[in-house]
């Protein structure tokens, strides 16, 4: 080291770009990432086998496996009963592959890569979103027409189909805020993967997913019935098949904004800290 | 310089003082205007630095002044505060007190504007293994907002200069370890940093990998880049720094050119191991005036350290002949390198073990333990 003399150094004045340059910038490093995961997310084979083929294998499980033995009170029977359940149940499954990711990514050092480049700091996170967003939205598109071809049907027209799908959507972008959380929180893509799954498993199969409420003993049914993927999964049936809207409809919104209200700044802050 | 590639324009690490033409376009690149103030000042300028997480104080108070285009190697053991010093440098913390000044830019005040003029890599990787050599450099173009031309002929270079041609486009997935490193060090480059951090860049590679990834940074630095270095190997910063800087729990305890540290170890280790026990005492009675200090002597292995100076050669050829005079029989009689052990024996009284505060690096340090070279438990 020099022995410079260590008098007062005064450091350059640095002026920031203005507000809609920075917007910009931020949008092509969110489109950079965004275009990263999912070019991450086609190479990998066991990704893909996650967010489509098991999916779609839990579809036929269902449909002809159990769904024999399951009586439901719906008139198309209980291929039209499962189908909005299992789009939302996929939708919130598909939301752990973002936990893994963030996790794996945090540990391996690239987020602290990324956030010693000059690039906007929401752009990591939200670049994410948009990717697994992406992703869902083939799933589900997936999802449906594996539906279609094992006999679902929309009973109530084409604009409810489609709030259906949108609902789905939101429910599982909801979710994933959670996992993001998750993801930051725990910073370790083994813990994640094993304890991962702890809060995922009660909220997506203990709800009205797969089985009626009622057909649960009365002191699960207290959770099933009370807990937001339940509750969005009755307003999705009630879109796809017909039935009173109003209910689950504004529930559903409030609880899928609250998910989002609490977690996105959790996990904002959960990436802020971690390094 | 890649004047093999390039001939007429900057090479690979382009834009320091003196090409404001290249500086400018990355600037523009960045989206930044600022003052057109000038900077005169040390590249990397490091004041009384303090870093603590809850009770662990990782920093307690760490100067550094690296001029322009030099390479300062910070030397110390796990847990001594080397990842915490360029964390802060790299704005990915805050330091607790004091400043810390990035080609002019302060760290804390205005990390948006050292961000873009430094590259990281090290013990963090920026790959993406499911992709492609080019496709990662291709990715790191984007994120700083290069064009789509500049983009690729970039790459093209950075594949060129760090020999990644051939694999440019296979997953890194099969890459080997050098060649990942290489990339990510490439990586780091895509906007033609001023200033660049490598955090133990060289860890957990194999001698020969080590050596090309010595190779790449030299040429790196030849071209003008600022480089601050941190490595647990001695070697390393003899071979690749300027000055070295030897921090241990949170400060400097040591700083000069590599010549100087040496000096002060004292060169050279003949050692060696007495076969009988009993004998030992003899034999580094015989040996004594080899060394201007006090032979080391481990009671648990019976070897014995002799620090010999510069001219180990002739040391050892006479440690040979005084002992077989005496018909003392000895086991791994060699001449060595001072090591950082050394380095930590002679400045600190402490071996280079990592302490408490490295409880998380330990385990890595104890991955690698077959790997490290002319390490001798003798402390304690």
């Amino acid at each position: 080291m020099t022995t410079t003399n260590l008098s007062p150094l005064v450091a350059l004045d640095v002026l920031r770009p203005p507000r809609a340059r920075q917007i910009r910038l931020g949008a092509a490093d969110t489109a950079a990432l965004t275009r990263r995961e999912f070019l991450i997310w086609l190479r990998n084979p066991s990704f893909i086998f996650f967010t489509i083929i098991q999916p779609v294998m839990f579809v036929l499980l269902f449909r002809y496996v159990f769904g024999g033995a399951i009586h439901v009170p719906v008139p198309g029977g209980y291929v039209d009963f499962l189908m909005p359940g299992i789009i939302a149940q996929s939708a919130a499954f598909a939301s752990f592959a973002t936990a893994i990711s963030l996790a794996r990514q945090l540990q391996k050092g690239v987020i602290d890569r990324f956030r010693a480049m000059p690039m906007a700091r929401s752009a990591v996170l939200l670049g994410r979103l948009i990717a697994d967003t992406l992703r869902l939205v083939v799933t589900l598109l997936v999802l449906l027409g594996v539906g279609y071809a094992v006999g679902f049907r929309f009973r109530n027209g084409a604009l409810p189909a489609l709030l259906m799908m949108l609902l789905g959507i939101a429910l599982g972008v909801a979710i994933c805020t959670i996992s993001a959380y998750v993801g930051l929180a725990i910073k370790d893509e083994e813990s994640v993967s094993s304890f991962g799954l702890v809060w995922l498993f009660p909220l997506s199969f203990v709800s009205s997913a797969f089985v009626t409420v009622q057909s649960m003993p009365g002191w699960l049914q207290a959770f099933a019935k009370n807990q937001p993927v339940t509750i969005v999964i009755d307003e999705m049936r009630a879109l796809a098949l017909g039935g009173p809207l109003a209910l689950h409809g504004w529930q559903s919104a409030v609880w899928l904004a609250g998910i989002v209200a609490v977690f996105v700044p959790l996990a904002v802050r959960a990436y802020r800290r971690a390094t | 310089m890649d004047s093999r590639l390039q001939p007429s324009t900057p090479g690979i690490d382009g834009p320091h003082p003196g090409a404001p033409p290249g500086d400018e376009r990355a600037d523009r690149a960045l989206g930044t205007r600022r003052r057109s103030q000038e900077w005169n000042g040390p590249a990397i300028y490091v004041e009384d630095v303090h870093k603590s997480f809850g009770e662990v104080q990782a920093l307690r108070g760490i100067d550094l002044v690296v001029e322009r285009g030099k390479v300062l190697g910070v030397l110390g053991p796990n847990g001594a505060g080397k990842t915490t010093a360029v964390k802060i440098l790299t704005t990915l913390l805050r330091p607790d007190r004091g400043r810390a000044l990035v080609e002019g830019r302060d760290v804390a005040r205005s990390p948006a504007a050292v961000r873009e003029i430094i590259g990281l890599a090290g013990q963090s990787t920026a790959i993406q293994e499911e992709l492609t050599g080019r496709e990662n450099l291709d990715i790191m173009g984007r994120l700083y907002h290069l064009d789509p031309v500049t983009r690729r002929r970039r790459a093209d270079e950075l594949l060129d200069r760090f020999d990644l041609h051939d694999a440019a486009d296979r997953p890194t997935k099969g890459y080997s370890g050098g060649m990942q490193r290489r990339l990510d060090l490439a990586l780091s480059l895509v906007a033609r940093p001023r200033v660049v951090f490598l955090d133990e860049p060289t860890t957990g590679l194999d001698p020969r990998s080590r050596l090309a990834m010595w190779d790449v940074i030299r040429e790196m630095v030849a071209s003008g880049t600022t480089l601050l270095l941190t490595t647990q190997y001695l070697d390393e910063a003899d071979a690749l720094a300027n000055e070295i800087v030897v921090i241990d729990r949170g400060t400097v305890i040591a700083a000069g050119t590599s010549q100087e540290l040496k000096n002060r170890i004292g060169g050279d280790i003949v050692e060696f191991v007495v076969v009988e026990r009993g004998r030992r005492a003899e034999a580094v009675e015989a040996v004594r005036g080899l060394s201007p200090v006090e032979p080391l002597v481990d009671a648990d292995t019976a070897r014995v350290g002799l620090r010999v100076g510069a001219d180990g050669s002739q040391a050892l050829v006479e440690t040979v002949r005084r002992l077989d005079a005496l018909g003392i029989h000895t086991e791994g009689l060699g001449i060595r390198r001072p090591s950082l052990d050394d380095v930590f024996l002679s400045l600190t009284g402490h071996g280079a073990e990592a302490d408490e505060e490295g409880k998380q690096a330990a385990s890595r340090h104890h991955d690698r333990g077959g790997r490290s070279r002319g390490r001798d438990r003798r402390a304690t």
